[in-house]
């Protein structure tokens, strides 16, 4: 649900970044906060254990510059992989504008990769969306990995509507801002339809 | 898209930080944040320069989610009232309406029984604001519309500036 400020001309976009445990959801968000201006992004907050787990979010407010004489932000948002953490993850995605799914291209993660986007499609329904039709991404993360399936390999198992497909390697920061900006291509295009 | 986009004019915007800064004037507090339940901040009355207004919209809706399910957990409805009390500040958290959240800080200068009182009437006047936009919405989308939107045009060009193309 974006929210859009007449007073202020402001546009707020939420997007979430989704998949399952240690596919770089968090490092995909880390990398664009090292790489922003400093003027243009806020504190990146993390809700993290001990042992730098995502625990409930992380959060990245991104400010984009202008469309139509409207300031546009970005919220970015992480979910937490972990399996147990299934609420978190379904109250994360409320209002959401658009997911970043991040597979793990590790061929031993292929199932955890399928499951996850099972998950978020239950999540999705469960707050009122339809995960065939609100903007989406996937990112076939860790494509340097020895272990990587081939591109053909994962967009035949993990591809299901002609989404957009982007190969990266985040902690290297190949393939995060492409993402990014064919989630946020999406969400704006959707503003000029509605 | 699932739900309507949260549109806000001048004339309902206005209307909300004068309720805000009146409350924060009435309850003593330091400041007041309205902040909406997806945790993007709508208003803010008070001294906002000393604190990072961005992350507390966010993880302040991320603090009622999870109290919202909490509360679903053992058969609530919501809680619709969350107090964290600290050394110094204090943080009252209330639900406005459908989707506003109303954020007090305050210290000693004030109490917890004085910014009750004043924010059970300043969220009666919030909540009708929001009814108020959110039927704005609703006719809006039915009429689709006479009301021509500035983001009709957006152009893929628009969006590589953003990126810096």
């Amino acid at each position: 649900m974006t929210f859009i400020n007449y007073a202020s001309r402001e546009i707020n976009c939420k997007i979430v970044y989704y998949g399952p445990g240690l596919c770089g959801k968090t490092t995909n968000i880390q990398w664009i906060h090292e790489q922003a201006n400093p003027e243009k992004r806020g504190k990146l907050v993390s809700l993290a254990t001990e042992t730098d787990r995502t625990l409930f979010f992380d959060f990245l407010p991104l400010d984009m510059g202008m469309v139509k004489g409207f300031k546009v932000r970005f919220h970015l948002y992480t979910v937490p992989g972990q399996v147990f953490y299934d609420a978190s993850r379904k109250l994360i995605l409320r209002g959401c504008d658009g997911v970043i799914f991040v597979a793990d291209s590790q061929r031993p993660r292929l199932e955890a990769n399928i499951e996850s986007i099972a998950n978020l499609a239950t999540n999705l329904k469960d707050n009122g969306y339809d995960i065939r039709s609100i903007p989406y991404v996937l990112q076939l993360n860790k494509r340097d990995m020895p272990t990587a399936a081939s591109l053909s390999e994962m967009e035949e198992l993990l591809r299901f509507r002609n989404e957009p497909v982007i190969e990266a390697v985040a902690s290297k920061g190949i393939g995060v801002i492409e993402t990014l900006k064919a989630c946020a291509r999406q969400i704006l295009m959707e503003l000029q339809r509605s | 898209m699932a739900k309507l986009d949260l549109v806000m004019f001048e004339e309902e915007y206005g209307q909300l930080q004068e309720i805000i800064g009146r409350l924060q004037m009435d309850s003593a507090s330091k400041v007041v944040f309205l902040v909406d339940k997806n945790g993007q901040q709508i208003a803010a009355s008070g001294d906002v320069r000393s604190i990072d207004a961005t992350s507390l919209a966010s993880l302040t809706a991320g603090n009622v989610a999870a109290t919202d399910g909490l509360a679903k957990l053992i058969g609530e409805k919501e809680f619709s009232l969350l107090f964290h009390e600290g050394e110094k500040d204090n943080l009252h958290i209330s639900i406005v309406g459908k989707r506003g959240i109303l954020v007090v800080i305050f210290d000693q200068s004030s109490s917890l029984a004085l910014v009750r009182l004043r924010v059970k009437k300043a969220s009666r006047e919030l909540a009708e604001i929001f009814e108020k936009v959110e039927q704005r919405a609703q006719a809006t989308f039915n009429e689709s519309s006479n009301f021509e939107s500035p983001f009709s045009e957006i152009t893929d060009d628009d969006i590589d500036k953003l990126f810096g193309d």
